[in-house]
This record gives C-alpha cells, sequence and structure tokens, in this order.
C-alpha cells in the first residue's frame, strides 16, 4: 500500500503501512532523520513537521492522513522564517543535547511564518508543547525575538 | 549511504568502513602510532597528506584541520566544545579548523582521570579531569610545530610565533599554516616538558567560542543512536516485566509473529524482545504479545507504604556521616529548638532521545553504537554478555540525546540488553538496533531514590544557630556493583554529600543516615546526593532564620564568614538580586540558596509570583557560579539556565510513584517536566577565577528548588516539605 504525497517540495510516494505514523515512515522509509521520536503521543514536540503550512505531531499522524498533502520536514526547511531561525538559533547558541531542536526549530518557524512579531504569550502558546530537558528554553525565546527584529529589517 | 559513512567518524573501524579513502587510511596510520611510541618519527614513513598525531587527543592534516579526540560523551552539557576549546588553546588552533571527533573506548589512553580507570563522563568532572591533560597535549603539538618551522626555515625555535593557526617569523616574514608543518613535525620527538600559557595570554578560554554541534543540531543533521542504519538491520522492542523483579513465567509469541514485518520473538533475561524490519512493525508485535509474569519475588509496596517506613525509621539508630561536637545535648540545651522534614519522590532522568543502541554481533566481534557514557564498563558488560574478550568489543560513542545519569550505569542496562538480543538472534552479524519507547523509560527505573529527611536546629538564648540534627533515610545508589567498595563505615558518600558536609560554621553537628533495601532499580540523577540533601539544607536553614528573626540572606553569611568561595557566591547573587531592596510587594516572594556540588559554588535568588488560587509563578532567577576558570563562559551559563529548568521542573512536577509496585506514570502527560511557559528569566554572574576549573553540568541544578521553596514561604508563609510541591501551592 503506498501514499503519495508532496515531501519538501518533491513528490513523494511511501510503501508503507498507512496506518503507520507519518514520523516513522519519514524516518525508517524515506530515510530522513531529522525528525525525532520523543513520546509517540504527541506530548513533547520532537516530531514536529509542517502539513500544508502548520505544526502537527507526525508521531500520532498516520501517513494515509498526508495524502495528496504538503509535508515538509528539518531538511525541507527553506523559508525565510525558517532561515532566520535557524540562524538565531546558532547565533544565540540555543542547542545543548539537541534532540529536541529539530522540533523546536520547525513549530519556532511555523510561529514565525504566521505572526512575524509574536509576543512573550505569543512563543509560550506556540512553543509550550516542545520540551525541552535541557531547559533551553530561555535562549529558544531570546532567539525567536531575534529572528522576528531580522525579519523585520 | 550507510550509516558507517553517516556517523561521526568514531574509530580506525569505522573509518575504514565508512570511506577507505588515501586520506583516511593515513589517518589510521597515525592513530596506530599513538599508542605504540610517543615519537612521531616511528610512523612508517609518512606519505604527503599524512597526518600529524602527537598524541592521543590531537590530529593535524594536512589540510589545515585540527582534529580533537574526545574521551567523554556530549550530552548536551557542552563536552566536545569544552575539550576542543583547551587543546586549541595551547596550540593557537585556528578556531574555526577545529572538529571533534570521539575516542574509542581504551581506559588506558582515554580514562576519566577522576574516575581513575574508568573511561566514562560523569560528576561534572570533563573539564576538570581533562584541563592539565589536554593543555599539555596542545601544548607540546605546538612546540613540535615550532621546532618543525625552525627547522624547514633555519630559524631559532624562540623567534617564532604561533597565532590563529598560523606559525610565523617576525625576522623573515615566513608564515606557514598547521598543514604546511604537519609532515615534518611528524619527525620530530616530542616534548618531555612544555610550558603552558600564562592565563593572561588565554583567547579562547575565558571568551566566547562557538559550540562545535550548534549547527548540526539546528539542522537536524547531528547523529544519534536514534539515527543509526545499516543495509539489513533490525529494530527491536523489549516487553518487560511491569514490577520490579518479576520474571516470564511463560509468554505465546504467535500472535506478535504475526503481525507484519516481525521477523523473530526471543526470551532474554530482560523479558521478551520483538525483532522486525522496522520500529513500527516490533511495536505493534510488542503490543500484541501474551505474557503471564512470574511476580512471586518482585517488589510490591507503594510509595506511601515506603514513605511511612521511612518516617518510621527517621527516629531510629541511625548511622554517623558526620558527628562534630555534641549535637544531641546541644538540642536539649537549646532555648529554642526548629524542626522540619523533607520528603522527596523517585524521579526519572527522562532525557528526551529514550535510550537506544545499535549492535553488530558475530562469533569473534561486537560493534555498538550508542550515546554511551560509560565507555570501558560497558565494554566489560557487553564483552560478558556476549561471551567476549573486552578487546573484542568496540564502542562507537555517538551524541546523546541527553542523560542526566542515566546512561551511565554500572550494569550498562540497555547496552547489555541489545546485545542480548543478538545474542540470541544468533549472533550472525545482523545489526540490530534496540529502541526503547517513552514508557519504557519511564517504567524502566534506575531513578533518583526516594529520600525522607528530618532535620532540628537549636538556638540558644542569643538566638545563636548551636546544634544541628539530620537525618537521611533512603536508599544506598553505591550499594551494589563495583563502586560499593566507596562506602566507608555504612556510609554512601553519595546519599550524604551535600548534607554531611555543609560549610555552615555551627559548633555541633550530627549527621546520620539509614539506608533502605528496596526492590526499585536506582541510579544518580543530575547533581546527585545534592538534588535531595540541598533542598533539605538550604529550605531548612530558612527555617531557622525566620525562627531566629534573622534574614536569611545574613545568616548564611554569617555562617560561612570562613568560606570565601561560598560566601562570595552568596553576596554576588544577592547582589545582583537586589536582596538588600527589602521585600517584594504582597503576592511576591524572594528565596536564596547556596551548594557546593562537585567544587563548584553556586547561589541562586528566585523570584516568584502567588495568585488568589495559590498558582506559582517563577518569575526570575539570579545565579551566582564560582568554577574556577571559566572555560567558556556561555556554556556555563547556559548550564546554569538548563540546570535550573531542570531541577524547577522536578520540585514543581516530578514524582516517580509506585502502586503495589506497579508505576503510575507513562509519558509525559503524567510524569510532567517543565515547559516553555513556566521557564523562569535567568541571569547568570559567573565569579572571576584562576582556580583550575570545575564542573558546571549538575551543580546548578541544586539551589533551584530551595531558593523557590524560600521565596514561597516569603510570598505566602507556606513552608514545603513534600516533593514535588502540591499542583496549587494552597493544599
Amino acid at each position: 500500500m503506498s501514499t503519495t504525497f508532496v515531501l519538501n517540495g518533491k513528490s513523494a510516494t511511501l510503501d508503507a503501512d498507512p496506518t503507520m505514523p507519518l514520523l516513522w515512515a519519514l524516518r525508517e522509509v524515506a530515510g530522513l532523520h531529522g525528525t525525532k521520536y520523543g513520546c509517540g503521543m504527541a506530548l513533547c514536540g520532537a516530531c514536529t513537521v509542517h502539513l500544508d503550512g502548520k505544526p502537527i505531531r507526525s508521531c500520532v499522524t498516520p501517513l494515509s492522513q498526508v495524502a495528496g498533502r504538503k509535508v515538509i520536514t528539518i531538511e525541507g526547511l527553506q523559508s525565510k522564517q525558517a532561515k532566520a531561525v535557524q540562524v538565531a538559533w546558532i547565533e544565540l547558541q540555543v542547542p545543548q543535547c539537541g534532540y529536541c531542536q529539530s522540533g523546536q526549530v520547525m513549530s519556532a518557524t511555523a510561529l514565525l511564518e504566521k505572526n512575524p512579531a509574536p509576543t512573550d504569550a505569543d512563543i509560550d502558546s506556540a512553543m509550550s508543547g516542545n520540551i525541552c530537558r535541557c531547559a533551553t528554553y530561555s535562549r529558544i525565546r531570546a532567539a525567536i525575538h531575534s529572528a522576528a527584529e531580522v525579519l523585520k529589517a | 549511504m550507510t550509516a558507517a559513512s553517516n556517523i561521526l567518524p568514531q574509530s580506525r573501524r569505522a573509518f575504514l568502513k565508512g570511506a577507505g579513502s588515501a586520506s583516511v587510511m593515513a589517518l589510521t596510520i597515525g592513530f596506530e602510532w599513538i599508542s605504540s611510541t610517543r615519537r612521531a618519527g616511528a610512523v612508517a614513513a609518512p606519505a604527503s597528506g599524512a597526518p600529524f598525531a602527537p598524541n592521543a587527543f590531537l590530529r593535524i592534516g594536512a589540510d589545515d584541520s585540527v582534529t580533537v579526540i574526545a574521551k567523554h560523551l556530549e550530552m548536551g552539557q557542552g563536552a566536545y566544545t569544552g575539550i576542543a576549546t583547551i587543546v586549541a588553546e595551547e596550540l593557537d588552533a585556528d578556531w574555526a579548523q577545529v572538529r571533534v571527533e570521539s575516542a574509542p573506548a581504551d581506559a588506558k589512553r582515554y580514562a576519566n582521570l577522576v574516575f581513575g580507570t574508568i573511561q566514562g563522563t560523569g560528576g561534572s568532572s570533563a573539564m576538570a579531569n581533562s584541563w592539565k591533560q589536554l593543555r599539555e597535549a596542545g601544548a607540546k603539538a605546538r612546540a613540535m610545530l615550532i621546532a618543525a618551522a625552525a627547522s624547514d626555515w633555519h630559524v631559532p625555535a624562540s623567534e617564532l610565533t604561533v597565532s590563529n593557526g598560523v606559525v610565523s617569523h617576525a625576522g623573515t616574514n615566513a608564515r606557514a599554516k598547521f598543514g604546511s608543518l604537519v609532515k615534518t613535525a611528524a619527525t620530530l620527538p616530542v616534548p618531555d616538558q612544555v610550558t603552558l600559557k600564562d592565563p593572561k595570554d588565554f583567547k579562547l578560554i575565558g571568551h566566547k567560542a562557538a559550540r562545535v554541534d550548534a549547527a548540526a543540531k539546528t539542522y537536524g543533521s547531528a547523529q544519534f543512536t536514534l539515527d543509526v542504519v545499516f543495509p539489513g538491520m533490525l529494530v527491536a522492542l523489549i516487553k518487560r516485566p511491569p514490577l520490579f523483579g518479576a520474571t516470564v513465567k511463560s509468554f505465546d509469541a504467535a500472535p506478535a509473529g504475526a503481525v507484519p514485518g516481525v521477523v523473530k520473538v526471543l526470551q532474554v533475561p530482560r523479558g521478551i524482545a520483538v525483532v522486525a524490519k522496522s520500529f513500527w512493525a516490533a511495536k505493534q508485535g510488542r503490543d500484541a504479545l501474551q505474557v503471564d509474569w512470574d511476580d512471586s519475588k518482585a517488589e510490591k509496596r507503594s510509595s506511601t507504604d515506603l514513605m511511612a517506613e521511612y518516617r518510621r525509621l527517621a527516629d531510629q539508630p541511625a548511622l554517623p556521616a558526620r558527628k562534630e561536637g555534641d549535637a544531641d545535648r546541644a538540642l536539649r540545651d537549646a532555648t529554642q529548638i526548629v524542626t522540619a522534614s523533607y520528603e522527596f519522590p523517585y524521579l526519572a532522568h527522562a532525557p528526551m532521545e529514550p535510550l537506544g543502541a545499535v549492535v553488530k554481533l558475530s562469533a569473534n566481534s561486537c560493534e555498538i553504537w550508542a550515546g554511551d557514557q560509560f565507555q570501558t564498563i560497558d565494554q566489560a558488560n557487553a564483552a560478558r554478555t556476549a561471551d567476549l574478550d573486552p578487546a573484542q568489543v568496540s564502542i562507537h560513542t555517538l551524541y546523546a540525546g541527553g542523560s542526566f545519569g542515566r546512561r551511565a550505569n554500572l550494569e550498562s542496562d540497555y547496552i547489555v540488553e541489545a546485545v542480548s538480543i543478538a545474542k540470541a538472534y544468533g549472533a550472525d552479524g545482523t545489526p540490530i538496533k534496540l529502541q526503547w519507547t517513552r514508557e519504557d523509560d519511564i517504567h524502566g527505573g534506575l531513578y533518583r531514590p526516594m529520600y525522607f529527611h528530618k532535620l532540628e536546629a537549636g538556638l540558644n538564648a542569643q538566638g545563636q544557630l548551636t546544634a544541628w540534627r539530620h537525618v537521611i533515610v533512603g536508599q544506598s545508589i553505591m550499594a551494589d556493583g563495583i563502586f560499593a567498595a566507596m562506602i566507608k563505615d555504612g556510609i554512601d558518600g553519595t546519599s550524604v554529600e551535600g548534607a554531611a558536609n555543609i560549610a555552615y560554621a555551627i559548633p555541633n553537628i550530627a549527621v546520620n543516615l539509614t539506608t533502605t533495601k528496596i526492590g526499585v532499580p536506582i541510579l544518580w540523577w543530575r547533581v546527585v546526593g545534592s538534588s535531595h540533601t540541598t533542598f533539605a539544607v538550604e529550605a531548612f536553614i530558612d527555617e531557622v532564620a525566620h525562627a531566629a528573626g534573622e534574614d536569611g540572606f545574613t545568616l548564611r553569611r554569617k555562617l560561612l564568614e570562613h568560606h570565601p568561595r561560598l560566601k562570595g557566591v552568596l553576596e554576588l547573587a544577592a547582589e545582583k538580586a537586589g536582596w538588600s531592596s527589602g521585600p517584594l510587594p504582597a503576592g511576591r516572594g524572594r528565596g536564596i540558596a547556596v551548594a557546593e556540588a562537585f567544587n563548584t559554588y553556586v547561589a541562586q535568588v528566585a523570584e516568584v509570583s502567588v495568585d488568589k488560587d495559590g498558582h506559582i509563578r517563577v518569575d526570575r532567577v539570579v545565579c551566582a557560579v564560582d568554577c574556577g576558570t571559566a572555560i567558556n563562559p556561555d556554556i556555563i551559563a547556559a548550564q546554569m539556565e538548563g540546570g535550573i529548568g531542570f531541577g524547577l521542573g522536578a520540585v514543581r512536577y516530578g514524582a516517580i510513584t509506585l502502586k503495589d509496585g506497579r508505576i503510575e506514570q507513562d509519558n509525559f502527560n503524567n510524569y510532567r517536566v517543565l515547559r516553555m511557559n513556566e521557564m523562569p528569566r535567568v541571569e547568570v554572574h559567573i565569579v572571576p577565577s584562576i582556580e583550575a576549573p570545575t564542573g558546571v553540568g549538575e551543580p546548578g541544578v541544586a539551589p533551584v528548588g530551595p531558593a523557590v521553596a524560600n521565596a514561597i514561604f516569603a510570598a505566602t508563609g507556606r513552608r514545603m516539605h513534600v516533593l514535588p510541591f502540591p499542583k496549587t501551592g494552597d493544599t
């Protein structure tokens, strides 16, 4: 059984159980390893990808649900917001263990694509689903504000 | 692309399998030579392009690349960057040219000098034990590059300078990048003695060197164990007993075996392994598995039963961990007595990357890929499991997606599980990845132990603190395994650290320990003993200050008069937090706490707001840290920030509880950790110092809990005696 969708800008057909979570289809069938497994229950955000431009938890999204739709993973980020986010992440030295950071970058990018000038409350609302056990939260917040400033300029 | 070429180059074997280009082969020769002789000239006629590898920690390529070989695991605390900074500083390397790769398991070359003969990372020791070793490694290589230039240019070595990866001679304007000197340097002897830099000349140490792993971790390309793939690799999950100490009575493999993609169902010592072609198939297979467990020997008590027993034990005779003066008598003579008890739950480490390991086992070799924290212990345990010699076990250490102590355990639990599956599978060289789910992690034991603390303080007529009696009840982390020899007179130092060694000047001190035996597997957890002792001591000293009518800061400063470094961080944190400006407005409060852990001194001032419903918000934490020489101030700040978030999550929400032996938590829904909206503003101030560097990965965790608890008291008048804090702070 195969599922066809647009993966990082290109048509992709994955031959896999349609009930398989998108996370595992991306990792084990498409071979894209940037999206991480952290909880399997949409509780931690490590598996965040964009589905038609919106952040979703790929660990609870069946592959069948993305048929004909557009999926972007950390490997396929292209938007100017994504670039600003990633530059700010490095500038502010956000990552520690780094395992959650793909998901953090995906959520932060989706936030800035929707809201070019997020407040702290907007950041709390958009990012509280992404757990970081290293607690890099202060730097994530600062990096999102920094990216927003750069995009405004 | 296979994993072997996909992952970071790990060792000779990975190099050979991964690529095999001429330059990679040359690296291999350099590496071989390291252990055989200290003379670079012993390398068989270095071909053009061969690297210069003056010691086990460093390799310089003809392309000017400087590769630092890390004996430590990078699990987030910045060890790779710190290690590279020390070498690059003494080498005067160009930071942009510096790379880090992980060392193979080898206790001879790569032991943690704090641990003795074990290669491993922990106890906030990566910088402390590498400091002298790596400064010398860098300085000797620098001396050899200078000697090479002096030889090539026929000028005196004393006239040469090195800066940013370039050796220069002012008199002749000769300049050379490291790469062009490699060929000559490799023929020269390694100097026995070398002069290290004066700290005032440091260019990287004490400044901002960017993390070597930041970009890969931002772009999603950093390689974790989860990301290792080999052709034909299988994925295994284990169904483990629901109670600690239970064993398999019988199982029906048929329903699991019927799941498409499941290859084998195997009994292993830790349970039943489902081996499949993918994670999803293995997971569905495990869900379908039917197992009957024998729980006749299992731990079946509940946390509430255990804590009731601990409370009872706290009033029974205990073993002395510290005795100064006569605390019993001083308490009898006191005009005022303050008492309090504190209860601490089991805690899971819950690193973001659930545990996993990839194993390739054949008749005479075992290769392991993992975020490996105790390389030579894991090597020995893997060898024993596989019936091999340790030398036949190679370990490729990858980035670990967090650990907080979990991956460093003496039984090498997840490594041994993976090897046991590969063995049961037939040891035919098939690569097998063992993957834990989050539920496996939360249910999997090796928790921070549960503890009960009872404290009594005596004040004399002048309000002076004259007596301190502290009883601790809980399991011993060191009791089983190779560190048991470190238990002296029945006292496991990790149960009482932060309590037995309190720095406060009190004339009569008694710290006692009762060690319990419970069938729940336990382990060190970030900042180990101080994860509970610092809370008890620092919350209680605040209660004593209140009883004595003193300010918490003032009393601590008085009692730390003879402890300049602790007093130093206390004063710095108080000053930066504006402590002297007096209490915050109604509904808000400020609290302070100090800690010494792993020879690092930390003080934190927390500010909280409590709304009318009792909801607590931690607004701000001001942190002062004295960790000796600040190798990388930005990473030190990051570790304080992260430690504060980690510790705050634990005191507010963290609890693993047992009900009739069964763990009641499963995942991040009911094992709550700190989230973005709960992170306070953190300000970090580093005490300038030229003392040898000490660790920063753990100490920042210790003071935040009591600082926040003391701030809650200032805001509400309520003390926090049971952890985690009540959900709304008002029960």
